[in-house]
């Protein structure tokens, strides 16, 4: 029994109290609180993590009621990894957020701290829980303070877009309600662990393969991949820019795990649900190409990242559909490297955004110029996106393209190839204007301040850096998350 | 249960999704998704159900035959969905007077033109 | 750590990049610091010379950089010979730039050697790789920093170009990425091995599948036909970046690449087994041949030259492919051939352009009695590229004809020959307009010392190793230690 799997969920939970009733008398204040309820959450993440690493997953029967009866609270190294990345890029989020203000009114302030510590708390509950239903419950509270979030943004379309996310999201939670049901059914058990015990027993019905479909659908919508990705580009583009960082780039690794986890356990299984996984791969190479090329054909920045994240989630799914051991550590890698690329460039994005008033491709024109930094972030999470060696991205690819070897899926190894290329081409449509054209005639532009830019040139820096040492930080966190995940099978 | 029960269930299901895919008006498609948790919620309760079983209180001391009773779990369980269903449908509303207030109309593509105008 | 001098011969242009843009607002800071770093490269890499000849080359630890591939740095004989290459001439275009820059009045001087420091940090990292691993890293470096020194007028015809060449560079180096994995999925941990290493790891049908795979990554960059069209596009960039890059660095690349596939991953028995080799040799020798008629019809100087660039860089890889020792040794020598005339030429046209303004062959009438030092440079290398005796594109010539003989191929020599034919038809009648056309008093007008120097200093060298090709840097033996090795020994 350890209290960390619980603690690092109660604590933001908790903590989404006081900001609201803090905003009224400080503003200020409310961001300290939220600020520091986030490191303490780091801190236990990073506690747990290392507990992990050195005696094995860490387990908690909530209420004291034993697995597989009661619900199991358990994190091993592939959660924990996990929820010390998004603990992480919540901290960077805040303070990136820390000299942005709603200057419509203090109350709302107060909500918007409190829905991001409600969002941080429903992502590390889906991180913590070793059960399938208490995880929904958990996604459920990250999508509404997902929702919400995206309303409160500033333009006019916000609430119409948070309307959809929230109509598509409440679809794939019932999704992932009726695919359960179906589960329960056949198994009696909620639990994951038990779960994955029982699935031999049941891979070749074909009720397994339906619950299968259903609940992996229903996550893959909230992702998302492509043809589910709907909602996205929309809401995406309203949020406050200052949460995107966040929302982009952890809530869609949170989901990916969740359905790597459903799925790990069918592995090895014989029958059509065992080989369930092997279903993701044309769904991953369609959500690679269509993402992309819709990618290219955006003028507004955000949603063209946001495609781009359709496209680079789809790497995730041809990785998890090869199932062997590179190919899940290269989606293991590429799920780090793509949280940490993406934040940076929604950062870059949303400082254009506040600077200008919208992130439209002529936003970035002389950008180069009148705001060296955003650009360098900018051109350097973006290079490493496209895959540039020696930074993070390009190892993910390498790894997977190597997995891709090891099953001998040659569609795959051409996917992974054309990605590259193809990310490279909306890349350096934004860097052409930012570096080429001249600058936009008007009003003085104002600096970027410390808090805004220091997470920012942090996570440019993580582009590299992450890359060069790849191969201490596999050894140390990956490979025992893909042993955490797979059970080494595969 | 019988199948009929079962495919109640399922036209419900289906029914919720048409609606909230291909109907205009955002309320109605708050509603349709309301009518999609309530089909999934059903088949929960379908997945309990026993003929002639009691629910699962003890009458007394001693031991009690466990096929007597229906099992507590799936209403549990629903009882939670029915609370996140009812919290999604409060969130849902509270957008759906933002976009009213905002562009007068609750039509889908009028919202659209409006938009695409300003 | 190993050799610390293979780190300081990769990490010195990148401190000159570094210190260039530093010193940005000081005129002569970037020239200077440029030319101090080229040199100190040239010295740490002469000094690891020795150590190559007697076939003991200085390697540096394996520094882990994936999971079962680590990056180390050798100077083994063909590696050195290119890093010294790119490194002399280095030295010189620094020189150079800053008066050509001077000259068209361009301010970005910091940013200029900057993205030059870090071209040629990659290049010597490129030379210097142990394996395909880090071979691949630099190169892909390679292609974006150059990307930056393709547009850098930022006009609309530069712009374009910039686009052009990062499709085709960028689309090449995801198949180097494919390929490489491959590779290494087959051998594991594998490096570059004088006879290659993958021979009897998989299926005939496989290994000539990754063969393509490689020679199409390195044909975009050697500019072999049809993925030339980057390469005349991107004379839209300045002349010095066009002399240093587009001659030397970023093209030789490409061509070393394609020594090291046959060479040192393949090896020349496996390549020429698979039939390979067969097939890259008429690629080379249509390059070679289409793009010196192609050069025939350009009257624009420096597209002539990228035309002339694309044939000559196709001696290089038909020299690789055909096997022989003589032929490997004579492509690898060709690097550095090619390399000091082809800077030479354009950095004449260069100075044409600056000085007299003239970028057209039509506009050449007379210009030799106004500029006789820069057209003297011109015309000498435009013979030793021709392949006139005594200059060192004789030798190489030469000896890829023996080497096409041994190889039991010997209509290539009519290739060579037509070849040389043509190089005569495309430069003797600018060298002849220059000289005795167009009448007029002798007046001496020539471009700043700035300008004329390089080139002039640049044409000797390569009458220097026409005459004595084992001088200095050996080059001449380090080509042949490099053929000889991969051949296993036997001449």
């Amino acid at each position: 029994m350890s209290a960390l799997p619980v603690l690092i969920v109660v604590t933001p939970l908790v903590a989404a109290l006081a900001p609201p009733l803090l905003a009224l008398a400080s503003v200020r204040a409310a961001k300290a609180w939220s600020l520091a309820a986030q490191v303490l959450c780091l801190a236990l993440s990073a506690a747990a993590l290392r507990a992990v690493l050195a005696g094995g997953p860490l387990r908690h029967a909530l209420g004291g009621w034993p697995a597989p009866w009661g619900i199991e609270c358990v994190l091993d190294a592939f959660s924990a990894s996990l929820a010390v990345l998004v603990a992480g890029l919540s901290v960077l989020t805040g303070l990136y957020a820390w000299d942005w203000s709603d200057r419509r009114s203090p109350v709302r302030e107060g909500a918007f701290q409190s829905l991001f510590l409600l969002l941080l708390a429903g992502l590390l509950g889906m991180l913590a829980t070793g059960d399938l239903f208490n995880l929904y419950v958990f996604l459920e509270i990250a999508s509404l303070s997902s929702y919400a979030l995206v309303a409160a943004g500033p333009g006019r379309e916000a609430p119409l877009a948070a309307f959809r996310y929230l109509l598509l999201g409440g679809a794939g939670a019932t999704f992932w309600v009726l695919g359960l049901g179906y589960l329960y059914a056949l198994t009696g058990t909620l639990n994951m662990a038990d779960l994955s015990a029982r699935w031999p027993a049941i891979a070749s019905a074909p009720a397994s393969s339906a619950a299968l479909g259903l609940m992996v659908a229903g996550l893959a919508l909230k992702m998302p991949v492509f043809p589910l990705h709907g909602w996205q580009p929309g809401a995406y583009a309203a949020a406050p820019p200052q949460i995107m960082p966040f929302i982009a780039s952890a809530g869609s690794k949170v989901m990916a795990y969740a359905i790597f986890r459903l799925l790990a356990g069918t592995l090895g299984a014989e029958g059509q649900a065992g080989r369930a996984l092997e279903a993701l791969a044309p769904v991953g190479l369609l959500s690679v190409a269509a993402g992309s090329v819709l990618a290219l054909t955006q003028t507004d920045v955000r949603r063209m990242l946001a495609y781009s994240s359709v496209a680079q989630l789809g790497l995730l799914f041809v990785g998890f559909s090869l199932g062997g051991r590179w190919a899940v550590i290269g989606v293991l890698w590429h799920m780090l490297a793509h949280a940490v690329l993406k934040s940076c460039l929604f950062m870059a994005a949303g400082s254009v955004a506040r600077r200008r008033g919208s992130c439209d491709l002529d936003d970035f024109a002389g950008l180069g110029r009148t705001a060296p930094l955003t650009a360098a972030c900018f051109a350097a999470a973006g290079l490493a996106l496209v895959g540039l060696p020696p930074a993070a991205g390009f190892f993910g690819k390498w790894y997977l393209l190597r997995g891709a070897l090891d099953a001998g899926a040659w569609a795959s190894v051409a996917v992974v190839a054309a990605s590259g290329l193809m990310t490279a081409l909306y890349v350096f449509r934004v860097l052409e204007r930012i570096y080429l054209s001249p600058p936009p005639e008007t009003k003085r532009v104002e600096p970027l301040g410390p808090w805004s830019a220091a997470p920012m040139l942090a996570l440019a820096a993580a582009a590299v850096l992450l890359g060069v040492f790849n191969e201490p930080l596999i050894a140390a966190f990956i490979e025992p998350a893909w042993l955490a995940a797979t059970g080494g099978r595969g | 249960m019988s199948a009929f029960h079962y495919a109640a269930c399922g036209a419900l299901f289906l029914l919720g999704l048409h609606g909230l895919l291909w109907r205009p008006n955002l309320l109605r498609k708050l509603m349709a998704l309301n009518v999609l948790q309530a089909s999934v919620v059903l088949f929960y309760i379908l997945l309990a159900a026993k003929r002639g079983a009691s629910p699962p209180v003890l009458a007394g001391p001693g031991p009690a035959e466990a096929a007597a009773f229906i099992n507590p779990l799936p209403h549990a369980l629903m009882l939670t969905a029915i609370v996140v269903g009812a919290a999604t449908t409060g969130v849902g509303l509270a957008l759906i007077i933002r976009v009213h207030r905002l562009f007068g109309t609750l039509q889908e593509p009028e919202i659209v033109d409006k938009l695409g105008r300003s | 750590m190993g050799d610390w001098r293979l780190f300081a011969a990769v990490s010195a242009p990148l401190a000159a990049a570094l210190m260039s843009l530093l010193l940005r607002r000081v005129p002569a800071g970037p020239p200077a610091v440029s030319v101090l770093a080229a040199a100190l490269q040239f010295s740490v890499l002469l000094s690891l010379l020795p150590g190559t000849l007697a076939g003991l080359p200085a390697e540096t630890a394996a520094l882990p950089l994936a999971a079962g591939a680590a990056l180390r740095l050798r100077a083994d004989a063909l590696g050195l010979l290119f890093a010294l290459v790119s490194s002399g001439l280095w030295a010189v275009t620094s020189v150079y730039a800053a008066g050509y820059l001077g000259a068209t009045g361009e301010r970005r001087l910091g940013s200029f050697y900057a993205y030059l420091g870090v071209c040629l940090s990659a290049a010597a990292g490129i030379a210097l790789s142990a394996g395909p691993l880090a071979f691949l890293v630099f190169y892909e470096i390679l292609t974006l920093a150059t990307y930056p020194l393709v547009i850098f007028t930022g006009k609309p015809a530069a712009v374009a170009a910039g686009r052009k060449y990062l499709v085709y560079a960028l689309g090449a180096g995801q198949l180097l990425l494919v390929a490489t994995v491959w590779a290494l999925w087959l051998a594991p941990g594998a490096e570059f091995v004088p006879g290659g290493f993958l021979a009897g790891r998989a299926s005939p049908a496989a290994l000539s599948a990754l063969f393509f795979l490689f020679a199409a990554a390195f044909a975009v960059k050697a500019a072999v036909m049809p993925l030339h069209g980057w390469l005349p596009a991107a004379m839209a960039a300045p002349v010095p970046v066009s002399a240093l890059l587009h001659a030397v660095a970023v093209v030789k690349a490409g061509a070393f690449g394609f020594l090291r596939l046959t060479g040192f991953v393949f090896g020349p028995a496996l390549t020429s087994d698979l039939g390979a080799g067969r097939v890259l040799a008429w690629a080379a020798a249509i390059t070679i041949l289409v793009a010196s008629l192609r050069a025939l019809t350009e009257s624009n100087l420096k597209r002539r030259l990228a035309y002339s660039t694309i044939g000559q860089l196709s001696y290089i890889v038909l020299g690789a492919a055909l096997g022989s020792t003589a032929a490997f040794a004579a492509a690898a020598f060709h690097i550095a051939a090619h390399g000091l005339m082809k800077i030479t030429l354009f950095f004449c046209a260069g100075a044409l352009y600056a000085h007299a303004h003239v970028e057209d062959a039509s506009q050449l009438d007379g210009i030799g009695r106004r500029m006789p030092l820069t057209m003297g440079a011109f015309a000498l290398a435009a013979l030793g590229l021709a392949g006139m005796p005594a200059l060192a594109g004789f030798l190489v010539k030469w000896n890829l004809g023996w080497g096409a003989a041994d190889a039991g191929r010997p209509w290539f020599i009519a290739v060579l020959i037509a070849s040389a034919v043509l190089n005569f038809a495309y430069f003797f009648p600018l060298v002849h307009s220059a000289f005795f056309k167009g009448g007029g008093p002798l007046r001496l007008e020539e471009a700043s010392a700035a300008l004329w120097g390089p080139p002039a200093l640049t044409a000797l060298g390569a009458l220097a190793i026409g005459l004595f090709p084992d001088a200095g840097a050996s080059l001449y033996r380090l080509a042949w230690a490099a053929a000889r090795a991969c051949a296993g020994g036997a001449p």
